[in-house]
């Protein structure tokens, strides 16, 4: 057992903190999120050249790492910065997929442009009617003789406005929740009978209701084999889980930092909130809170490194325990600043409308603390 | 980063499981299995075998006999011993006082005390908290003057453990009053309990057992040899203790074993309403799942300590957090017992889980033993300092508020 991390990965870590601490400023976060593209080109690029946006990918994809360990690396500094470039839907959500089933090909028209910063990608698979169930898939894609046509109504498809490529889950055999003939496409964000219902997200992203009405596209837009996705898009989802679990303690921790240097100077009743011990012993707990989702979220990394036979449950574990941390956390950062905290100007509530969204996203805190007690 | 064993480590499991397999009474397990109290004698008895074997000073440097553990090694053993019940090493001697011998005490007394603790030949207890100073260790009054070579003790010490079985405490004293803050001005000392003037009086806990005393000191002359590095000093070396203390408390492999045996009980318990089991009844169970995830993340976090530890220093002010979450889980699966339990947590049956209990048992394993033991262990959020207690440390010595 080690709990080090390497020197690629501490060196990473140092690298990526530096850009959050001196230039990643709220106030240029805030117009970005207000722009019509919703992230920095010249950030992206950037993310690029230092190798980050590869960090999520295998060399053998050329990539510069690809473990879980690497990913959480990542995520936890850009969390704390609260960055808003599309890192998540890119690298992990579409670049795990296609990883995980692409053939060589299409590794390399479609993964060098992630790593490259040249092309984003988003991956459409939830539906309102499945909430959490990756098996429930009512979005079509029967094939014909010029490929296969797809239609359907994708939600909540994270990065959409922004994407060339969409990777879309779609059925092409079986009932609506049988567990095979679940396939991914590759859809060219110009196809025709591809319509987008645009928008910002609560917590700052882009993102879009993707409507699919006879999408014609050809065979080789097919991801792997057809009907057999489900395990991509499930290891998908735990490296999703990975990213957005380290992400969020990222933002705990900044939240904790924040949230005790503000009492420290805010002065009530002639003396800093510091003093209060009501206050104090919340900010112990808010301390706690980040310890133990550190820990747990170490635990799942490791063993999805190490292909423990739980890893997924393990997972679960985590997403649902930082699920409850990051509720505390949040709700106790905008608490202690008072009125302040609830306030646009300030970054505390923007932290804290990460982590609620963090906690919905790819199955909530009761979703996999259910699917961890099943397993029990 | 990486959660797999090496083949080093494995063997190490290998070796540690066998030698318990081979050398753990069977007579203590068989108590344990059955929750019957463990007498001193069994204690005396297993720590003199793991002594024998080296592995009994757990947390000593190797220079005084320490086993020279890594933090995995550890954890490995601490697994293997929830694995096979063993009974925990009272930890008076060998993980409180010990500490603050060989690293403040003379040569002298390292020599005195050391052989005696490594080889349970001395039960120790300990002096710290006192009936007017419980969370508030530093208001302790017990008065130690100096009377040529001796110290003259008067004062009380109270929720002295298993204070009846000790031959020796270690003492908080005030050998100054005229200090301005109260940290300063205190000593620690050495005392034997055969010393005359020392009486011990029993304090029941809600489970009508005997497990803390009061120790009262009536002018109990002491050599100034047993005083330990400084004269009002003192406080400085009780804090190390502490923070032994409080990282030895999590008990983390103890829970994750009671709380497997919930979820064996679970499946075998009908549930709440007569329909199928407790175990399948989703609100009995997200309790289960929620106490193993908070006992997960624990396991990792002291896990992290230890490694921590390993790579320089005595535990840190994050210890802390083993202390509270530890005692936190301890009582959520007290309480997760007596549930299950139902209506075999009314009856009072003390007798029965003692040595020598010949009548008809009431209930089926442990059940009628489930509200004692709740009820006892409502003290594990409260010793050791209070987990309010716990928080401030936190506060100050890390988030420094």
């Amino acid at each position: 057992m080690d709990f080090s991390f390497t020197e690629e990965q501490q060196l990473l870590k140092d690298s990526l903190e530096k850009f959050v601490v001196s230039d990643y400023d709220f106030e240029d976060r805030r117009k970005l999120v207000a722009s019509d593209l919703g992230y920095s080109t010249e950030h992206w690029n950037m993310f690029a050249e230092l190798g980050w946006l590869g960090m999520p990918f295998k060399e053998e994809d050329g990539g510069y790492g690809g473990s879980a360990t690497d990913l959480m690396v990542v995520m936890q500094s850009l969390g704390k910065g609260l960055v808003v470039e599309p890192v998540l839907a890119n690298t992990v959500l579409a670049g795990h997929m296609v990883s995980s089933l692409g053939s060589a090909a299409q590794k390399d028209s479609l993964i060098g442009g992630l790593i490259g910063g040249e092309s984003q990608m988003a991956l459409a698979f939830a539906e309102k009617q499945a909430r959490y169930d990756l098996t429930n898939v009512a979005t079509k894609a029967e094939a014909n003789a010029n490929g296969y046509s797809i239609s359907g109504e994708k939600i909540a498809v994270l990065n959409a406005p922004n994407a060339n490529h969409l990777i879309v889950i779609a059925r092409t055999s079986g009932e609506q929740r049988s567990t095979a003939g679940i396939s991914a496409f590759v859809v060219g964000k110009d196809a025709e009978g591809l319509s987008l219902n645009s928008y910002t997200t609560v917590d700052g992203f882009k993102g879009a209701e993707v409507r699919l009405n006879n999408v014609q596209v050809s065979a080789d837009a097919l991801l792997g084999d057809a009907g057999s996705a489900l395990t991509a898009l499930e290891s998908t989802m735990d490296m999703a889980r990975i990213a957005v679990c380290a992400e969020a303690l990222g933002c705990m921790e900044t939240l904790l930092f924040k949230t005790v240097e503000y009492t420290k100077t805010r002065k009530q009743f002639g003396v800093t909130l510091s003093f209060f011990q009501a206050l104090q012993h919340r900010m112990a707990d808010m301390f706690t809170e980040c310890q133990q989702a550190s820990s747990i979220l170490y635990m799942a990394a490791m063993k999805v490194d190490s292909n423990a036979e739980d890893a997924s449950i393990a997972v679960s574990a985590a997403k649902a325990r930082i699920g409850q941390a990051a509720k505390l956390v949040g709700q106790e950062a905008v608490q202690l600043h008072g009125g302040m905290g609830v306030t646009d100007e300030l970054d505390v509530g923007h932290y804290f409308k990460r982590l609620t969204i963090i906690d919905t996203l790819f199955g909530n805190t009761d979703y996999h603390l259910k699917r961890y007690a099943d397993a029990m | 980063m990486n959660i797999d064993f090496t083949e080093e480590e494995l063997a190490f499991q290998q070796e540690v499981r066998q030698f318990f397999d081979e050398n753990y009474p069977k007579d203590i397990q068989a108590k344990v299995d059955a929750n019957i109290h463990p007498e001193k004698e069994d204690f005396v008895r297993w720590q003199k075998i793991l002594n024998k074997k080296g592995w009994f000073a757990e947390n000593w440097p190797e220079e005084y006999g320490g086993p020279g553990w890594n933090a995995t090694q550890r954890y490995i053993v601490q697994q293997e011993k929830a694995r096979a019940r063993v009974i925990i090493n009272m930890p008076f001697g060998v993980t409180m006082v010990a500490p603050v011998i060989y690293t403040y005490g003379t040569e002298e007394q390292k020599k005195r005390f050391l052989p005696d603790i490594l080889e349970t030949n001395v039960w120790w207890c300990q002096g710290y908290s006192e009936p007017g100073a419980g969370s508030d260790l530093a208001g302790l009054k017990t008065t130690g003057v100096r009377d040529g070579d001796d110290y003259i003790i008067n004062g009380t010490k109270t929720w002295t453990t298993l204070g009846h079985y000790a031959d020796w405490i270690f003492c908080l004293v005030r050998t100054d009053s005229e200090c301005k803050k109260k940290q300063q001005g205190i000593s620690f000392i050495l005392v034997d309990m055969k010393t005359p003037g020392i009486s011990v009086s029993p304090i029941l806990t809600l489970d009508e057992e005997r497990e803390v005393n009061e120790v009262h000191f009536d002018n109990v002359r002491v050599p100034a040899a047993n005083l330990i590095g400084e004269e009002n000093q003192g406080w400085t070396y009780a804090k190390l203790l502490l923070t032994h203390e409080r990282t030895s408390i999590a008990n983390v492999q103890n829970s994750k074993v009671r709380l497997e045996k919930v979820k064996q009980l679970a499946k075998a318990t009908a549930a709440h309403d007569g329909e199928g089991l407790l175990w399948d009844d989703g609100m009995f169970r997200s309790k289960v799942a929620n106490v193993e995830l908070e006992l997960t993340a624990l396991e990792y976090t002291e896990l992290r300590t230890l490694a921590a530890v390993a790579s320089g220093g005595a535990p840190g002010p994050e210890s802390s957090i083993l202390k509270i979450k530890g005692t936190e889980v301890m009582q959520a699966i007290d309480e997760l017992l007596v549930e299950l339990a139902g209506y075999h947590a009314v009856p009072f049956t003390q007798a029965q889980y003692h040595e020598g209990f010949e009548g008809e048992r009431i209930g089926d394993w442990f059940e009628s033993n489930t509200g004692p033991h709740y009820f006892n262990n409502r003290k594990q959020s409260i010793f050791g300092g209070t987990n309010e207690i716990q928080k401030g440390i936190i506060c100050k010595a890390v988030l420094g508020l």
